[in-house]
């Protein structure tokens, strides 16, 4: 059903439509709206049989979705920034536990200086966490991906997180098709636990493992995140057949065939990137791009091969790994294995900073030409920077 | 303690009046002279046992004896419905190295500071699926408990939901080699108050209280135990499990190891911190005090203390009188707050 | 539903851990020797027989004593208890009052007509026994219940020996002694009375006896001279007592003014007896209160009576009405030394309670025979004379003087007549460790007063023969018995099984363990880590701690 409703109430209303057993809600921007959406929806009946537990910290958050999700239900909760990284401790060990718990992670810079406007350095500081990450570009799919995120949690027995751009995405008001209530029922079918807490037949679960296993059991979370690579895209096309739209899988290509320039990006900045695109073509420019969807798992074979024929590729990254560049960056080089091939890196959009189109353009103007550097700060105030570090810099 | 009493009438001369009494009435686990009703959970054979045979706690571990005493009773309580969350530390990680566990329950380990949080989970995820007659008890160490985990505790606390919290006292971070918590009693001496210096072991004036402060959000149980104390203990175990909410109950585990006592003194050393005011046992509903143990053969803290390594340095080399007395006083203050001396006790 | 590897478990997988490897001592059960038991002169297992009467088993806590001693509710009353005055919990609060619960016991027993069944098959033995009195009734038991044929040869019209001629009724009220001598009768023992032996050898040979066992008791009283114009008004304690027994107007017999002289019990049971008869008793002793031979409970039980005490003084002389006192006075070594200081009292009568000698003239002549200093009758650690065959106990064996030990005497001697008849050695088993009171961990047992026996009212005690103290009822009797800690042995508390940290500890069923309170647990030592909290809270001590053998 098409709604004009803002990204928050899609995802609430996607969600709710999994029908979550547990919510969990904790406030943080941009969030927020999501969460209470559900609660709203918890309270109104229209999320029935739904426990909404308002709890006292992310960690908590994470903590009570740990126990409801050991415990059988399928159970969600949403944060973001500061929220993400006070949870950390329980984001891992939800993975090492194999729990299928959903987040979404509204996008947001991390402090300090706290900040509360988009850039993904959340969702990269815990890239390693051992989630799945899916990586919504519009609102419509992030009601997609929530809507698969569940199927793949719990068919794999990992916890899924779908990063989902703060206020870009999550306050903006579109329109949206929220599925029918049976496809989605139909789509995500019943709860499956990773593991039953019965007192009839106990088990212990979490137990300490000592170096004799330890190395085994990560290895085998690397092996349910390869498998997870295998599911990602089958789910999508299974959705697509189901519901007729093309969201998730591993990632969006647009123009690629034959793109001499090809420009990476995940989230809300695809759309930006794509008007720049297309612009450019119009003017001959030979320029694909490619928005990840599937961050983890990373499908290096699937973007080795989607590239093979880039010339340079411009990748846009919305946060830094200070001293040494962009995270998405690292990771599409790591796919380009030994090809000798120029990959920028453009550091945009951090702490909420417009990504205008103008400056885009100038940058993949200048990339064929081999003007551009390794790594550009998009927009850098060199003045103010200058003016902070005084000589050093001149 | 109950002294189970049947009065009974004798008529000899009329002289005597007489109670049957039966021996130690209810002062040791069983009594072959009581009804089988009135002895306790651990004097069956056919108890749980939470914690099977071949755990790896110390010798003589009165962690590993408090929550086996403590879960049984659970058990018992919740006719074998029980989930147990646990957060790390020594019980969790003696219970289950990998790949031998000792519980017997369905058994859950998160985190260090999240036990309570999960606990909440699991409930909610219980009640969901309409399991109401499986019970939740989530448990720890008191650096798990009074320290690292105290948010998540108080939000339990605060939700009111229908989680059961043991909190095993062993008065510090025993598990990471015995530094100081928020439990620690002053003097006590460990890695992080070490007994050097001017005024060695742990501070005054600084630890705090959770059982009072669990008070504070009147929930509708809070109690103190002892391993000394094994009918009071299951008793509230019983009367925790037999109410919903959050409830508390925060038991006083020694530790061999980390208070340098001897292996088999675990239970005299809990039952002279009871006996001298140490440790008060009490419980209290909806934020008041409803009931308290009286002492029964009230002994000076001293005699606590010298059972132990960690409060050595008051003895030695030369008594320090002024300290010994301000322990003496916070025992004094606990005997006058919970009443634990009754005239009636000790006519 | 999967099963994440490394991260859920099965349980009871920590079975394979053998902790028990960490042990450096391990615990195990003792039954250790409670000081009670170690106490009684008859060998009487108290512990236990209180055990089955903590149960309210009464019957067979009865038996229990009667493997060890035929008179419960004589010993009850007469015995002076050294077991009370060993007992551990005299640390706590007051010694258990064994005795009282003794006394309910044979009460019952009487009341009940509780019999001792004889299974053992007949020997074919006859055994002489001379004397009636304890000693020689006891060892008739005994030898009955082993299958022996017993004839008991006594002197008096009654059996009884000291019991009857000696102890005053109000202590020991007769028809008990009848009670419990004719339970050992109706086992078969043949009673002769008013019959005294003179020649034992010729005695045995004549009925062709295998053994005999003496215990005519030391009946012939000390004696000191006293300067009187009447020798009928000094009389001995012995004689006095028995006439009292003997007569149906016990009343005649006495004087108005008795001096009773001696410190022992024997004076005070005079002095008492006297005063029943409705006499004023008076007591004179040559040292002080405390220097009295006499339990200090008996004194007091007197002086509530009424009867007056002469301490430090001597008797010198009688005259008619009266009679002359010398005051004394102890020496540096507390020895009583005169002062030459004298007082004339008026007395119209004067007992001699100086103590017993034996008559040995039984014995004399017969080969092998030896007497000590005292002119008593020697017997080897088998209670056998130097005359094979002849085997001797109670007062007439040095020993302390009392019915117990004379019980004792009767079944020791039984046992090595028994084994000396069969051609084997009679051996006593190895006394096990003493149970101490450092061994028990007393905090565990209930606050519990002892409970007091009834007492007689005054006005009747001073004037009747009744009997002082009434016995507990079984209310009473049973909070009594509950008293008792267990020293040493196991009661089944469940402390043991609980306090185990590891679980190491294991109940055994009811049909497993070897007899109730024996046994009742087992300890897996494959996962005792020998920590010894099991040890420590073992509130009766029955559990030791002992080194692990590497
Ligand atoms: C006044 C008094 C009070 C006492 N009170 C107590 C008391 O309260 N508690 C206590 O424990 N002890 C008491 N005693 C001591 C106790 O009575 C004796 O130790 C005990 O009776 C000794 O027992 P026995 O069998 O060795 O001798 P006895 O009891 O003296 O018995 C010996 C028996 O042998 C008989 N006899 C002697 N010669 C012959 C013979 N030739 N042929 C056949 N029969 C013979 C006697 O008639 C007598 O019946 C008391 C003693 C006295 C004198
Ligand atoms: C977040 C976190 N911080 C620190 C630790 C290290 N740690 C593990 S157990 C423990 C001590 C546990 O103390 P307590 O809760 O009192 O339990 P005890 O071991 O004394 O029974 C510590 C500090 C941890 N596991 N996690
Ligand atoms: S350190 Fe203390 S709490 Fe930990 S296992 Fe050892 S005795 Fe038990
Ligand atoms: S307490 Fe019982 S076992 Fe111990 S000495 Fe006294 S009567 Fe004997
Ligand atoms: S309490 Fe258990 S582990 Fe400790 S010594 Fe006794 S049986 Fe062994
Ligand atoms: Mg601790």
């Amino acid at each position: 059903m098409l709604k004009q409703i803002e990204g928050s109430r899609g995802v609430a209303e996607a969600v709710a439509l999994c029908r979550p057993k547990v919510v969990c809600a904790y406030p943080i921007t941009p969030q927020t709206h999501i969460v209470e959406a559900l609660g709203e929806m918890v309270r109104t009946g229209e999320l029935p049989d739904c426990e909404f537990i308002n709890v006292e910290s992310e960690f908590a958050a994470m903590s009570v979705a740990i126990g409801s999700s050991a415990g059988g239900v399928r159970s969600y909760t949403a944060t973001s920034s500061q929220g993400l990284l006070f949870m950390t401790e329980a984001v891992y060990n939800a993975s090492g536990m194999g729990l299928p718990i959903v987040m979404t992670l509204g996008t947001r810079a991390i402090g300090a200086p706290i900040n509360i406007w988009n850039d993904h350095s959340d969702a990269m500081a815990l890239r390693d966490a051992g989630w799945v990450m899916l990586f919504a570009e519009t609102n419509q799919e992030a009601v997609d991906l929530h809507i698969q995120a569940f199927r793949i949690a719990e068919s794999l027995g990992t916890p899924v997180m779908v990063c989902v751009d703060g206020f870009i995405l999550t306050h903006a008001y579109e329109q949206l098709d929220i599925p029918e209530e049976t496809l989605v029922t139909k789509f995500v079918g019943p709860f499956q636990p990773a593991y039953e807490l019965d007192p009839e037949h106990p088990v212990t679960a979490g137990a300490l493992v000592g170096p004799e296993a330890f190395a085994e059991v990560r290895y085998l979370a690397h092996h349910k995140q390869l498998q997870a690579l295998k599911r990602i895209p089958a789910l999508a096309e299974e959705f697509l057949q189901q519901f007729g739209r093309d969201s998730g899988g591993y990632f969006h290509a647009y123009n690629l065939e034959g793109a001499s320039t090809v420009v990476v990006g995940m989230g809300s900045v695809v759309g930006t990137v794509l008007d720049v695109a297309d612009e450019l073509r119009k003017n001959g420019h030979s320029i694909g791009v490619m928005a990840i969807t599937c961050y983890r798992p990373f499908p290096f074979d699937t973007v080795r091969e989607a590239l093979k024929r880039a010339e340079r590729i411009i990748v846009i990254d919305r946060s830094i790994t200070a001293g040494m560049g962009g995270p998405l960056a690292a990771d599409i080089r790591l796919a380009l294995e030994n090809r000798l091939l120029p990959v920028h890196t453009i550091i945009a959009g951090l702490g909420g900073r417009p990504i205008t189109k103008a400056s885009l353009k100038k940058i993949f103007e200048r990339a064929p030409l081999g003007e551009l550097p390794e790594i550009t700060f998009l927009d850098l105030n060199w003045d103010m920077v200058k003016n902070e570090l005084g000589a050093e810099v001149a | 303690m109950i002294e189970p009493k049947i009065q009974e009438q004798s008529s000899v001369d009329g002289v005597q009046t007489r109670v049957k009494f039966y021996q130690t009435g209810t002062f040791t686990a069983g009594n072959r002279l009581l009804d089988k009703e009135l002895r306790t959970v651990q004097s069956s054979q056919e108890r749980s046992n939470a914690i099977t045979c071949g755990h790896r706690a110390c010798q003589g571990c009165g962690e590993a004896l408090g929550a086996r005493y403590a879960l049984d009773a659970a058990i018992r309580a919740a006719n074998g419905n029980i989930i147990a969350v646990n957060a790390t530390g020594c019980l969790e990680v003696f219970s289950t190295p990998y790949p031998e566990t000792s519980w017997q329950v369905p058994w859950l380990h998160s985190l260090f500071g999240n036990a309570t949080a999960v606990a909440s989970g699991v409930a909610a995820a219980l009640r969901r699926q309409g399991k109401d007659h499986i019970r939740v008890v989530a448990q720890g160490g008191d650096g798990g408990t009074t320290d690292i985990g105290f948010g998540a505790l108080s939000g339990m606390f605060e939700r009111n939901d229908d989680v059961l919290y043991l909190c095993y006292d062993n008065q510090g971070y025993m598990n990471t080699g015995v530094q100081r918590s928020s439990a620690t009693p002053p003097t006590a001496r460990t890695a992080t108050t070490p007994a050097v210096g001017k005024a060695p072991g742990n501070p005054f004036g600084i630890g705090k209280d959770v059982p009072r402060i669990a008070m504070a959000h009147n929930i509708p149980y809070v109690a103190t135990a002892s391993v000394a104390n094994l009918h009071d203990l299951e008793e509230k175990v019983t009367k925790a499990m037999s109410i919903h909410g959050a409830r508390y109950i925060h038991i006083f585990v020694p530790c061999p190891l980390g208070w340098a006592h001897a292996t088999r003194d675990t239970i005299r050393v809990a039952r002279l911190a009871v006996e001298s005011g140490v440790w008060p046992l009490f419980e209290a509903e909806h934020g008041e005090v409803i009931h308290s143990s009286p002492i029964r053969r009230q002994i000076p803290v001293e005699e606590y203390l010298m059972t132990q390594g960690r409060f050595a340095h008051l003895f030695k080399p030369k008594r320090d009188e002024e300290r010994l007395s301000a322990l003496q006083a916070i025992a004094n203050k606990n005997i006058e707050r919970y009443h634990l001396i009754h005239e009636e006790a000790n006519a | 539903m999967t099963r994440h590897f490394a991260i859920s478990l099965p349980v009871g997988s920590s079975l394979e851990n053998h902790t028990g490897a960490w042990r450096t001592e391990r615990p195990q059960y003792a039954d250790f020797l409670p000081p009670c038991n170690n106490a009684c002169p008859a060998g009487e297992n108290v512990q236990n027989w209180l055990y089955h009467a903590e149960e309210a088993d009464y019957q067979e806590a009865w038996e229990e004593i009667m493997r060890n001693n035929p008179f419960p509710a004589i010993m009850g009353r007469a015995c002076y208890h050294p077991c009370e005055t060993a007992c551990n919990r005299a640390t706590v609060d007051e010694a258990v009052s064994i005795h009282s619960v003794e006394r309910f016991l044979g009460d019952r027993a009487i009341a009940e007509g509780w019999h001792i069944k004889i299974a053992t098959e007949k020997s074919g033995k006859r055994i002489l026994i001379v004397g009636g009195g304890p000693s020689g009734l006891s060892a008739a038991y005994h030898l009955a219940r082993l299958g022996h044929s017993v004839t008991i040869v006594e002197a008096e019209a009654k059996a009884g020996g000291m019991m009857r001629y000696g102890i005053p009724e109000y202590r020991l009220p007769r028809d008990v002694i009848d009670a419990e001598v004719q339970r050992i009768l109706d086992m078969g023992v043949t009673l002769r009375l008013n019959e005294k032996v003179r020649d034992i050898p010729a005695a045995m040979k004549k009925e062709s006896f295998d053994a005999c066992f003496l215990a005519i008791g030391a009946h012939i009283s000390k004696h000191v001279d006293i300067p009187s114009p009447d020798a009928g008004r000094v009389l001995d304690a012995l004689h006095m007592l028995r006439d009292s027994e003997n007569s149906s107007d016990k009343g005649a017999l006495i004087g108005r003014r008795v001096i009773v002289y001696g410190g022992g019990n024997t004076a005070l049971d005079v002095a008492r007896s006297a005063k029943r008869l409705g006499g004023e008793s008076i007591i004179v002793y040559r040292r002080t209160k405390e220097k009295m031979p006499a339990h200090a409970f008996e004194v007091e039980e007197a002086i509530e009576e009424g009867i007056q005490f002469r301490w430090l003084e001597t008797i010198k002389h009688l005259s008619d009405e009266t009679i002359t006192i010398e005051k004394m006075k102890l020496d540096s070594d507390g020895y009583p030394q005169p002062t030459g200081e004298f007082e004339v009292i008026s007395g119209d009568m004067v007992v001699l309670a100086l103590g017993q000698d034996v008559d040995t003239s039984i014995t004399t002549g017969i080969p092998g025979i030896k007497n000590d200093k005292d002119g008593i009758v020697s017997v080897d650690s088998n209670m056998m004379t130097g005359f094979p065959g002849l085997f001797a106990g109670g007062d007439m064996v040095p020993s302390e003087r009392t019915i117990t030990v004379a019980v004792g005497h009767g079944k020791k001697a039984a046992r090595n007549i028994d084994a000396y008849l069969r051609g084997k050695e009679f051996s006593v088993k190895e006394k096990h460790t003493l149970a101490t009171a450092e061994k028990l961990n007393t905090w565990y047992y209930s606050d519990a007063e002892k409970a007091v026996q009834p007492t007689l009212e005054m006005l009747r005690r001073r004037t009747t023969f009744e009997e002082v103290f009434g016995g507990l009822d079984e209310t009473n009797a049973l909070f009594e018995a509950r008293r008792c800690m267990s020293c040493g042995n196991c009661f089944e508390c469940d402390n043991c099984l609980a306090v185990c940290p590891d679980n190491a500890i294991r109940k055994l069923p009811m049909h497993l363990g070897m007899e109730p309170g024996k046994g009742r647990f087992e300890i897996n030592y494959d996962y005792c880590k020998g920590c010894g909290i099991c040890v420590a809270e073992c509130p009766a001590g029955a559990m030791e701690m002992v080194p692990e053998v590497i």
